[in-house]
């Protein structure tokens, strides 16, 4: 089926997220969409979808115009969408999840779930996948949670299927076998529009690449195009891929974790008998995929998580069992992994925010009154110095851009005297121009001499930033390798294998 | 609480190419002391109140009703000595329950539940030691006091299920009682005044799913303040308007009791379930529609969805709005269906705040039973036993001050939904509104 979007234009307020936007996806074809973070991907797609309504412009589906007013209209004229956050109920089977919307009943209106079972059985079968129709979503890996989200579209015959940043909660090993899937299904000759901000990706399953910035088509590219060349249509100006770093001048270990493991209110073990060292002035990178226990383990060190065993010392000084205040008093730095739930109070302004951790005491209390002036001479500093763009220091960080709120975060967590540095997912969400100025400040950070450490699930962030990586699968550190080895070998460890260099440099 | 981890299977095989293999993570064993401690605490007021301060005396347990077709024989218990034995059992099952614990084991329920039995005889032998207790009667008097509160308590799982928080099923009791009295006095007919508590329970949730649904205002907030409303309007119509002239406006025919033949004469079961008016056989349909409606039709599996995840639902193609706003109606008319029983089935008057908190009870029979009709409906009976407990000792005359006994219902809805239940996960989505960019 040909999709063609034609002057698609989608306003927010004043905010132009889509402007006359032109698209045209033939039968058949691996479509990419690449463009950043806030380019105006997702809404143009849910425009397409029926969940926006559009301002101006028209969606065509083999030259005939379509109205959509919502979901159901889309997918009844063979539009279906694989989403980045997945539309799946967690508490749900998957023959539920797959039934959903569109449910077949037998004798006396009760489901017929042993159709919808057999549907999924034939559908996977189809594509090879090995999913059971009675196991509930919430236990599934993100991975296969995807080929549900695949199925449920093929469920309701898709001729045109749009891949929202499929890979973004994937292994490499899951990404290239999700290729494989985008493959076959464009030979069964179904239409796909592959989402992404990825460039190895794009241009190794595209046919046609089409490039947004702020909203607008800036240009289409072939496959062959070079990286640097879909960077800077991207960004629009020339890129740095690499982060510019000496190499490291590692201290003594100042950090020493031993034997941690942390278990979940579930009962889970989530962190397994974690042990590793951070030396002072070294960069060690955390890598895996979402959801391998890299949040429990900040957090643990941070003294968030209730059930920890094992030792941590910072500086020879234990930090277990201590309260998050005794921890963020010993030195430790942190940015969360979601800033606008852990990390900033949106109603805040930025001064408020930059005190949140120093509400006790000198310098910005003084017989429980906030000192204003300090605080705000305090403020209008750290904006400078953290290239914070915003109207004023009293502007609630709420109506800042991701990149602002985490420069405000950095601002807060680097302006104390530190004696070790956890930035979580530092980047993510964030503007190309916003990601250099971060990877900029965690480098300071380390040559300054402080130990720090990144967890990531990006390996393009990983290899950037790391001296060191130590990657994590399903709760245990598989190996600690160092930071020049090559992707596929990270790649492997992601999936769990073992790699003999890791015992090595362990 | 400790933990202790072990590993249970070291050797899970990999898979490279990381196909769908199920990841499942180690688990480690917490050890709970909840249910050992727990029992312990009631063994020891059973020994107290057994046998330290025991009553000596015959307790007599009459099965049957003065009209049963088959007469069982009462059963005599000595007080003293049946608190012994009754007591030498607990300890052993909370001994039982240590050594589970102690292997990292969980009790199961049916021993929580044998051991409340238990527990439960031995207060009754103890309590009406020297008299006799009506069996049948407190059971038949359990089921009166729980029809409201299980109707109140389906609307609840209907609505909450939903994503709608459904704080309002007092005002939708008691708007069902107050017009089902008020419809059925003046018509006579106490059918059309069942229907007009349907549509009265209705209209209270078309207020609450039209500001928490359309308006976002929040929904708990909605609740009480319908609540409050309902309360305030019933008890000013009622004193101002009912009161002038009560026997044209507030004196509604009672629904007879409809016995179904045979299954009524089962012993001690017939006369409590079989002998009761339409509302009750209405009720029992109504149990397991909902259940067999929720769980097992494209109903239920939609509403569901809209509760847990309502975009996943809109994705679809599902009306979320629409799906929330007559779920709650239909919540509102099955509660206010249930007000009618308190006019029309028990007292037959209408009285000022006459539902007398049983919506609140009735919401914590929903998180009891966690959201299931089945569970909340057992819940919603067990509050309805320890209310008319309170009513059949009084009247047998029981050592224990009335003022305690009045406080039993809601000891025993705070031990059950904070003590029993603890965690647990409700609808995901309920109580969050569903904005559309």
């Amino acid at each position: 089926m040909k999709l063609e979007l034609r002057e698609i234009t989608k306003r927010f307020g004043a905010l132009v997220a889509n402007d006359h936007i032109n698209l045209v996806v033939q039968p058949g074809e691996i479509h990419a969409l690449l463009g950043e973070n806030g380019a105006g991907k997702s809404t143009l797609m849910n425009v397409l979808y029926g969940l926006y309504q559009a301002d101006e412009g028209q969606i065509l589906l083999d030259d005939v115009a379509q109205k959509f007013s919502g979901p159901g209209d889309a997918m009844a004229s063979g539009i279906g969408m694989v989403h980045q956050h997945f539309m799946l109920i967690p508490v749900f089977t998957v023959a539920e999840n797959v039934m959903l919307g569109h449910e077949e009943t037998s004798f006396g209106g009760r489901l017929d779930l042993a159709a919808a079972r057999a549907m999924v059985r034939e559908i996977s079968a189809r594509f090879g996948f090995d999913v059971d129709p009675d196991a509930l979503v919430e236990d599934l890996p993100v991975g296969v949670q995807q080929r549900v989200e695949i199925i449920k579209a093929l469920s309701r015959d898709a001729k045109v299927l749009v891949f929202d940043e499929p890979t973004a909660v994937l292994t490499p090993q899951e990404t290239d076998e999700l290729i494989v899937i985008m493959r076959q299904l464009k030979e069964a000759g179904t239409s796909i529009v592959f989402i992404t901000h990825k460039l190895r990706e794009v241009r190794e399953v595209a046919d046609r690449i089409t490039v947004i910035r702020l909203g607008k088509v800036v240009g289409e590219a072939e496959p062959t195009a070079t990286n640097a060349e879909l960077a800077s249509l991207m960004v629009g100006r020339a890129v740095e891929l690499t982060v510019d770093k000496a190499p490291a001048a590692p201290g003594p270990a100042a950090l020493t974790v031993d034997g941690l493991s942390v278990v979940d209110p579930r009962g889970q073990i989530v962190v397994n008998n974690v042990s590793f060292e951070v030396r002072a002035g070294e960069i060690l990178a955390i890598a895996g995929v979402q959801g391998n226990g890299q949040t429990e383990l900040t957090e643990a060190l941070l003294g968030l998580q209730e059930r920890v065993t094992g030792r941590i010392e910072l500086d020879g000084k234990p930090l277990t069992g201590l309260s998050v205040r005794r921890v963020l008093d010993a030195g430790v730095g942190f940015v969360p992994e979601d800033r606008t739930e852990d990390g900033l109070v949106a109603t805040f302004t930025i001064s408020e925010n930059l005190m949140l951790d120093r509400s006790i005491g000198e310098p910005f209390v003084k017989a429980g009154t906030l000192q204003l002036a300090t605080l705000a001479e305090f403020a209008e500093q750290k904006v400078t110095e953290f290239d914070v763009r915003a109207q004023g220091i009293t502007t609630p960080v709420g109506r800042l851009s991701g990149g602002n709120q985490q420069k405000v975060v950095l601002a807060r967590e680097l302006s104390r005297d530190l004696r070790l540095f956890v930035a979580a997912q530092p980047t993510r969400g964030l503007d190309v121009g916003s990601i250099e100025f971060v990877h900029t400040r965690i480098v300071q950070t380390r040559d300054a001499g402080t130990p720090v450490i990144v967890v990531s699930t990006e390996l393009d962030e990983v290899v950037a930033l790391a001296d060191r990586i130590a990657v994590m699968y399903r709760g245990e550190i598989v190996g600690i390798v160092p930071g020049n080895t090559p992707r596929d070998i990270l790649g492997l460890m992601m999936a769990g294998e073992h790699h003999p260099e890791a015992q090595v440099s362990a | 609480m400790s933990t202790v981890t072990q590993h249970n299977h070291p050797d899970t095989p990999e898979n490279a190419a990381g196909t769908a293999d199920v990841i499942a993570l180690e688990r480690a064993e917490i050890r709970s002391w909840k249910a050992p401690v727990a029992f312990a605490i009631f063994t020891v007021i059973g020994i107290l109140l057994f046998i330290v301060i025991g009553r000596d005396g015959i307790s007599t347990f009459r099965l049957s009703t003065g009209s049963d077709v088959i007469q069982l024989p009462t059963i005599p218990f000595p007080a003293r000595a049946t608190g012994v034995v009754i007591v030498i059992l607990l300890a052993a099952i909370t001994a039982w329950s240590f050594t589970l614990s102690r292997a990292a084991k969980a009790t199961p329920l049916w021993a929580i539940a044998v051991f409340g039995f238990l527990f439960v005889v031995g207060f009754l032998v103890w309590a009406s030691a020297g008299s006799t207790l009506p069996v049948a009667g407190l059971l038949i008097g359990t089921l009166g006091i729980s029809v409201p509160l299980i109707f109140g308590a389906l609307g609840g799982v209907i609505s909450e299920r939903v994503g709608v928080v459904n704080v309002a099923i007092e005002g939708q009791l008691l708007a069902g009682a107050f017009v089902s009295a008020v419809v059925a006095s003046i018509t006579q007919m106490p059918l059309l005044g069942l229907l007009a508590a349907m549509v009265a329970g209705m209209l209270v949730s078309f207020v609450l799913a039209a500001f928490s649904i359309r308006y976002l205002v929040d929904q708990v907030i909605v609740g009480v303040v319908l609540n409050v409303l309902v309360t305030g309007l019933t008890g000013f119509l009622f004193s101002q308007v009912l009161s002038a002239n009560p026997t044209l406006l507030n004196s509604p025919p009672r629904l007879e009791r409809i016995n179904i033949p045979v299954l009524s004469e089962i012993p001690v079961l017939g006369p409590v379930l079989f002998r009761q008016t339409i509302i009750v056989y209405v009720m029992y349909f109504t149990i397991a529609a909902v259940y067999i409606g929720l769980f097992h039709t494209r109903w239920g599996l939609r509403l569901r969805s809209v509760g847990e995840h309502p975009q996943a639902a809109d994705t679809v193609g599902i009306n979320v709005t629409g799906t929330r706003f007559w779920n709650v109606s239909l919540a509102g008319a099955i509660a206010g269906f249930g007000g009618a029983y308190l006019t029309l089935g028990a007292v037959g008057a209408f009285n000022k705040e006459m539902t007398a908190g049983a919506g609140f009870i009735a919401l914590a029979a929903v998180i009891f039973g966690r959201w299931d009709p089945i569970r909340a409906t057992l819940a919603a009976l067990l509050f309805g036993f320890a209310t008319n407990l309170q009513n059949v000792l009084s009247i047998i005359g029981s050592p224990v001050p009335s003022e305690f006994m009045l406080m039993l219902p809601y000891i025993v809805t705070i031990v059950a939904v904070a003590g029993l239940v603890g965690r647990v996960r409700g609808p995901a989505a309920a109580g969050k509104p569903y904005i559309k960019s």
